[in-house]
């Protein structure tokens, strides 16, 4: 028995013990969200279809879906159905997608297969780290996807928020100083020679122009968009995780009743 | 009992029950190694039954494939249950076929008289890839539409300008199309049906010769007066019974993996598989799913060569083939690794151990970092010979190694 197990974890070893690679974003942070919240998920769906749906569609999504999360067809169709759809339709927009390759640079990709792409840390950080840039197409950048076309949707909820710089020195791929001041650190750049490269980095966001809501206001917002998204990303997540519970269990119980079937059949084999 | 009379008159019902399952006779001493050939089978059945579920709502176009997929997650009774049974089914059936090779490789069960059930088996894991390569395609996202991209590119590599005409044969487009998936989706609904044949052959082989033992002795040598082999017990009951507990524990692993973690960390289902396949935007970096990547890692490993990816091909392709030549690579005068000696030990070890990493360097980029001390383009080559060295080598070092005297009857 117990060399069966370790056997089976020995199999599973390959697969869970590969680490993805890739860079790490400092600007993600953990929502830690909690699909058990449905409040926060009905808040959420509200800012979506306010705020979002105007360019994302959540096509393979039913309105109907709110059902499971307490609202009743009513309170949909009042609360999160603006043009003539039914309650059991998808999440459909009216904007073709070519347009929006046309006018952001890329068409608006679909919110509930994103969330399920990005998951919810990326897509709670993201909407945080809007910031001013009047360099970009919209006038904002974003620490989270650099350079994204998307513009600042919930401005008027946040404010504007400005970039505070810092001055980097690398060789080598690895960073050797940094600086608050860019003078400074193309100073030691040039000193240093060649190799070395003065890199400008955004190291923290801040609130110059403040919104309609206080910071922790919009964190908030932010976060019951995140929870709404993370659930149409996989609505059965939480059923599953419970069946699931129920289904192992009934597998160790059947295992340990066919080991004693066995151990009698076996009896007689020596 | 008449009514089995009457039916045996016609068809040899007892006959074949017998002969296969209550009179065959398997050594008693099988170890918890000899769980993953039934284990191989039963993913075999999980995945023709969800696969034929799945196509009642899969539509096999590239305009619609990708939302009938999101359709049976969302909106299909227990469609996700169904798919994800599916999509770890694969994994889960090359983590058991993988396994049940190695415990071949260690007890030996590839030398005479075993050398066409061997073979039979290497056929059988070639058509298992071939059909998991299509059937990665047809949820049509992004991982899926690139990796057979990737792939079916490989095959334009061959010279001599027959690659190009190939590939688009392969493919019915210059790229990965419409055409390309109705295709795959057609092959990838046949191919698990040929495998079910491939298996009843692959047993009908086996009951000609027997089972291997972990001791890699012929049991059928040491008869009784009846003719039953001294260390043979039938394989029904015995057998049976001992698999269903052997399927009770696998299924705890496969049921903790759909439920509670069926993308698996990215390694079952890949994240960019969410996005639908889109023609025009590559994904920043490309891997096909764990179960390839050994190979595809040993393709990367080979340079180009007179400015064609050709050889890289011929390695990989190789890599599996030598798997054929195994019965006839192994010199030791013993089946079994219990009996054989340190060199061969060592070989299988050094084998295994490589086999993974190669799995890994097939996952990463090769501009990766190893452990942050060796980019992966650099271990690769290393690692690629190393699995080579184990076949090629396997005629001197089998013969050199000091074996130990194999036991007259089987131990327990």
């Amino acid at each position: 028995m117990k060399k069966l197990i370790a056997i089976a974890a020995l199999a599973l070893l390959p697969v869970t013990g590969m680490a993805a690679g890739g860079g790490h974003n400092p600007f993600v942070e953990s929502a830690n969200i909690d699909l058990n919240n449905h409040a926060a998920i009905q808040r959420g769906a509200k800012y979506f279809t306010n705020y979002c749906m105007g360019c994302h569609s959540a096509k393979y999504v039913r309105y109907k879906l709110m059902t499971k999360v307490g609202l009743s067809e009513d309170e949909i169709k009042d609360n999160l159905i603006f043009d003539d759809s039914k309650v059991g339709d998808l999440m459909t927009i009216a904007m073709p997608s070519e347009d929006g390759g046309k006018w952001f640079g890329a068409p608006a990709p679909d919110l509930a297969l994103e969330a399920r792409l990005r998951g919810a840390d990326w897509i709670y950080s993201y909407l945080k780290n809007f910031y001013s840039d009047p360099s970009r197409p919209m006038g904002v950048n974003n620490t989270v996807f650099p350079n994204v076309g998307m513009p600042n949707v919930l401005w008027e909820l946040e404010g504007i928020k400005q970039a505070v710089y810092r001055y980097e020195v690398h060789h080598e791929g690895h960073t050797v100083a940094t600086f608050d001041n860019e003078a400074e650190a193309a100073a030691m750049a040039e000193e240093k020679g060649e190799g070395y490269k003065l890199e400008k980095v955004v190291d923290r966001l801040e609130l110059v122009e403040p919104g309609q809501l206080s910071a922790a206001e919009f964190d908030r917002v932010a976060l019951d968009l995140t929870t709404y998204l993370a659930y149409i990303a996989e609505p059965i997540k939480l059923e599953r995780q419970r069946m699931g519970v129920w289904v192992v269990l009934f597998l160790v119980v059947f295992s340990v009743l066919a080991y004693l079937m066995k151990k009698e059949w076996w009896k007689d084999v020596h | 009992m008449s009514f089995m009379n009457w039916i045996d008159e016609r068809f040899p019902a007892t006959k074949v029950w017998n002969e296969h399952l209550a009179q065959y006779y398997a050594p008693k001493n099988f170890n918890s190694w000899y769980f993953f050939g039934s284990l191989a089978l039963l993913m075999l059945v999980n995945q023709i039954v969800t696969g034929v579920w799945l196509a009642m709502a899969y539509k096999p176009d590239a305009d619609l494939a990708f939302a009938s997929v999101e359709y049976i997650m969302r909106d299909m009774d227990y469609g996700w249950l169904i798919r994800y049974m599916h999509s770890t089914g694969a994994s889960f059936f090359f983590i058991v076929v993988y396994l049940h090779m190695f415990r071949g490789l260690m007890y030996g069960s590839y030398r005479q008289p075993r050398e066409l059930l061997w073979i039979i088996g290497v056929i059988i894991y070639l058509v298992m890839m071939a059909t998991a390569f299509m059937g990665y395609l047809l949820p049509w996202g992004q991982m899926s539409y690139w990796g057979a991209q990737v792939i079916v590119n490989l095959f334009a590599a061959v010279p001599f300008g027959i690659g190009e005409p190939l590939s688009e044969w392969i493919r019915g487009d210059y790229v990965i199309s419409d055409a390309t998936l109705n295709r795959f989706f057609a092959l990838h609904f046949l191919l698990p049906f040929v495998l079910a044949a491939l298996v009843f052959i692959h047993i009908v082989a086996l009951h000609k010769v027997g089972s291997n033992n972990p001791d890699g002795i012929e049991i059928k040598k040491n008869k009784d007066e009846n003719g039953i082999p001294k260390d043979g017990i039938p394989f029904h009951p015995y057998y049976t019974v001992k698999d269903i507990f052997g399927v009770g524990v696998f299924l705890i692993f496969f049921a903790a993996v759909i439920f509670f973690a069926p993308e698996m960390g990215g390694y079952f289902i890949e994240a960019p598989n969410f996005e639908p396949a889109n023609p025009l935007k590559t994904p920043e970096h490309i891997a096909p799913v764990w179960y390839f990547t050994p190979f595809y890692a040993m393709l990367r490993a080979v340079p180009p060569m007179f400015g064609s990816q050709f050889p890289g091909v011929i390695v990989m392709f190789a890599s599996i083939l030598l798997f054929f030549f195994l019965p006839w690579l192994d010199r030791s005068p013993v089946k079994s690794i219990r009996y054989k000696g340190p060199l061969f030990k060592w070989a299988l070890a050094i084998f295994a151990v490589t086999f993974i990493v190669l799995g890994y360097l097939g996952v990463v980029a090769s501009t990766h970092m190893v452990l942050g001390l060796v980019e992966a383009s650099i271990l690769a080559p290393i690692f690629t010979v190393i699995y080579f060295l184990f076949f090629l080598l396997m005629p001197i070092y089998s013969k050199l190694d000091k074996t130990k005297p194999v036991p007259e009857r089987v131990t327990q």
